[in-house]
């Protein structure tokens, strides 16, 4: 599910573009060893193929139908890694071409569906990608990359304030459950497809079980933040009110300075516009340094 | 010709992962200033052969271009020398505009983003596609992919050209354009092509490709002839 | 389909087309960042906010209608989201919600119609953005159009083969063979992408992907900048306060 801009709190907003940050940084720097020769042009065109083959739509009777989503699928055919880049790509694609989801919930839905979704997807086949379990394997990923990344996106729906009542809630889980199975059997179906036509599209990924561990990881995360969510809903905003958290951090996200006036313009409304202006400057300039400074860093 | 062939090939074979044998001890000479056609049925090695004239594909044999034998160490001289023309202009131009693609050879080889910049407006320039520079490639018609592929190559300054397929896609004004240009080039070029018309409109020799080998030599006419090779436009489904 | 038509409105002759594409994403970053942070809005900020995002698609010369029509994509997932507050009666705060939801996707949209793709990712890697990534999303770009174009077709071969609707519904055997046709588009993909690596080789790549210089900011870029963020930063501090 693509979370659109405006419904997220700041705090998540920002947890979550931090995470991803992170995570996407990583796992662009992991892909570039995995792959040979660093083939930019693999990893581009299977996401095209993403997009295309959402295009095509299987029938699921009673007038209804479904698409892969393919975060599984990428995730078996290129490895855990440049999977997670794949996707982010096609996040941002959807954001900005598409209108699919928002630029700034970029970051929760990268981390929803990009990080935590394909690590989740992939538990099952980094155990089992050998045995006699393997299909089942593909199976499974594919429904826990949908879930967890769905359940996740509701949870900091739900974190951020937006009430859903307990009947719509039900709905979207059991939603959620089908449109997991579909993705398990469509990936399934793909994957043995293409292991007649050309096995070596599967070979490419070497699977390690110590991945497993990433994916117990996302696990934990999705069911972690539904709990936190499902026992105290308000819990952002009851922060808020008790220390004063929230009010303090959503002004250092935009206005650093805002609150505090600068002396020598009290009171005006400028004085706040340019403090406004001043915390924009500095929060991207403190941006900006730490992102050289990683980069030196590592062509050093 | 009494001159040094510019590609001299001896004995190529190579054979797929999957054990078929697409080249079968070829040999070839390319002479400076030539056109040479090279034609053939689908599946007879023309494209596998053109891929090993720069190194993309290695085989057993030998293949000696502008004097350098293909090799590790001068693969980087050779595809600078050997300007190659895919036969999908989509899988050619790969950059986002086609100036950043005219330019991608050059910047590879580290030249200066200036002079590179320079370099393929001229490229640009010299194939008739100045206006287009900062459109993005699936902007163009067929026939302007093929020319901003052509000004790619061209940008490299390179002593021969070799031409998979170049009027796949084209319709017959492209085409006819796509002939003037290539005359007016002074490079030797090699062209893999199904198109007899266009070989014919073009080269000064030809080649026919059979099983992996050369299986004759001689004018176009003379080969279209021989092996029933029946002028059509193209042997795919136009754009 | 969508990337066509943002072209199109790129190539208009507007004053915000020829800024700088970064100053245009820092610029949206700043009005998103001003939007999402906000209290709940009253009529004077999200009149502030609407009228900012107006004279965007005034200055990019865009055709109003279409990018208000086009904006409201946002609508259906965000009414799905925002069902609850309204069934709950927090009418008022679900359309606080949709308003700040459709006032981003107009944003997104000004920036999008008024900036090439491939200036906008170079954007993107000049503010921080991994190479790698950028690259990556450069290439899915550039054969999203291919590709939905080879998947057209499989999709009208696969139906005139008559496996439409009831004929999948009937025999499930059927769901095997579109697995099978997105498969074919798959391994399609894999030799395209090995296709596109050659080309690349054959013209000297050496495992980088180099750009030509970046244009140089303007005195229009800078004006631009900081008028865009006083603003945005105005309208989040004094009228989201004043209402």
């Amino acid at each position: 599910m693509h979370i659109p801009d405006g419904f997220l709190h700041p705090l998540i907003l920002a947890g979550t573009a931090t995470l991803s940050a992170v995570a996407v940084a990583v796992a662009a720097r992991k892909a570039q060893r995995e792959l040979e020769e660093s083939r930019f042009a693999l990893l581009g065109v299977t996401g095209a193929f993403v997009f295309a083959a959402q295009m095509v739509n299987f029938p699921l009777g009673f007038g209804t139908s479904s698409h892969l989503l393919g975060g599984m699928l990428l995730a078996v055919t290129l490895g855990l890694a440049p999977a997670m880049v794949t996707m982010t790509a096609i996040l941002v694609v959807q954001a900005l071409v598409f209108q699919d989801g928002g630029v700034l919930a970029l970051g929760a839905n990268v981390l929803n569906m990009a990080v935590a979704g394909i690590a989740a997807g992939y538990l099952p086949y980094a155990l089992w990608s050998r045995g006699r379990l393997r299909w089942f394997a593909i199976l499974a990923g594919g429904f826990l990359s949908v879930v967890a990344s769905g359940a996740m996106a509701m949870a900091e729906l739900v974190l951020s304030g937006v009430r859903i009542p307990a009947a719509l809630l039900w709905s979207s889980a059991v939603l959620l459950t089908a449109s997991g199975l579909l993705e398990g059997l469509l990936t399934l179906a793909v994957v043995r497809a293409l292991r007649a036509l050309q096995p070596s599209a599967l070979e490419r990924a070497q699977v390690r079980r110590s991945q497993a561990v990433l994916g117990v990881l996302a696990v934990l995360l999705a069911g972690g933040i539904v709990a936190v969510a499902s026992e105290a809903p308000d819990v952002l905003d009851s922060l808020a009110d008790r220390v004063g958290i929230a009010e303090r951090a959503r002004a250092l996200l935009t206005t650093p300075l805002a609150e505090y006036r600068l002396s020598w313009a009290p009171g005006s409304w400028w004085s706040q516009a340019t403090a406004g202006l001043l915390g924009l400057a500095l929060t991207y300039g403190a941006g900006v340094a730490l992102a050289r400074a990683l980069r030196r860093r590592r062509s050093a | 010709m009494a001159a040094e062939p510019l590609i001299r090939v001896r004995n190529l074979r190579y054979r797929y992962e999957d054990g078929t044998l697409a080249l079968d001890g070829l040999s070839f000479e390319l002479y400076p200033g030539e056109t040479v056609a090279v034609l053939g049925p689908n599946g007879s090695g023309k494209t596998t052969f053109v891929l090993h004239l720069n190194g993309l594909l290695r085989g057993e044999g030998e293949i000696i271009v502008c004097g350098l034998r293909i090799e590790k160490g001068n693969l980087e001289e050779i595809r600078r020398r050997v300007g190659l023309l895919f036969q999908d202009p989509d899988e050619q131009l790969f950059m986002p505009t086609v100036l950043e693609d005219v330019a991608f050879a050059l910047l590879c080889r580290g030249m200066d983003p200036a002079e590179a910049e320079r370099r393929a407006r001229a490229a640009l320039a010299q194939v008739g596609l100045e206006g287009a520079a900062s459109r993005p490639p699936y902007h163009l018609s067929a026939g302007e992919k093929r020319r901003a592929a052509l000004a790619a190559v061209l940008a490299s300054q390179p002593e021969i050209l070799v031409l998979d397929e170049p009027t796949t896609y084209l319709d017959p004004p492209a085409r006819r354009e796509l002939i003037t240009l290539l005359g007016a080039l002074p490079q030797a070029k090699l062209i893999v092509t199904h198109d007899a018309d266009f070989a014919a409109a073009i080269a000064d020799r030809a080649v026919f490709l059979h099983r992996g080998k050369i299986v004759a030599e001689g004018r176009v006419s003379e080969l279209v002839h021989r092996y029933g090779w029946t002028p059509h436009t193209s042997g795919r489904r136009e754009r | 389909m969508h990337h066509v038509v943002l072209d199109e409105w790129g190539r208009r002759p507007g004053w915000l087309q020829k800024r700088d594409a970064r100053v245009k994403l820092v610029a949206l970053l700043g009005y998103l960042i001003a939007l999402g942070t906000a209290p709940p809005l009253a009529l004077p900020a999200a009149a502030g906010f609407g009228a900012l995002a107006a004279a965007g698609v005034v200055l990019g010369k865009l055709p109003a209608g279409a990018v208000a029509l086009r904006a409201a994509l946002v609508l259906p997932i965000g009414l799905f989201l925002a069902a609850g507050l309204l069934l709950g009666g927090a009418a008022l705060r679900a359309g606080d919600l949709l308003v700040r939801s459709y006032l981003s996707a107009v944003a997104v949209l000004v920036v999008m119609g008024t900036t090439p793709m491939a200036g906008l990712l170079r954007a993107m890697e000049s503010l921080g953005v991994p190479r790698f990534l950028v690259v990556v999303l450069h290439f899915l770009y550039r054969y999203l159009f291919v590709l939905s174009e080879q998947a057209q077709h499989m999709r009208l071969a696969v139906r005139s083969r008559g496996l439409d609707r009831a004929g999948l519904r009937r025999c499930p055997s059927l769901w095997k063979a579109a697995g099978g046709a997105l498969a074919v588009l798959f391994a399609r993909s894999l030799a395209r992408a090995e296709a596109i690596h050659r080309a690349m080789l054959a013209r000297g790549y050496r495992g980088q992907v180099l750009w030509l210089r970046a244009a140089r900011m303007r005195p229009g870029d800078w004006l631009f900048l900081a008028v865009a963020l006083t603003l945005c930063a105005a309208v989040r501090v004094v009228l989201a306060h004043a209402g």
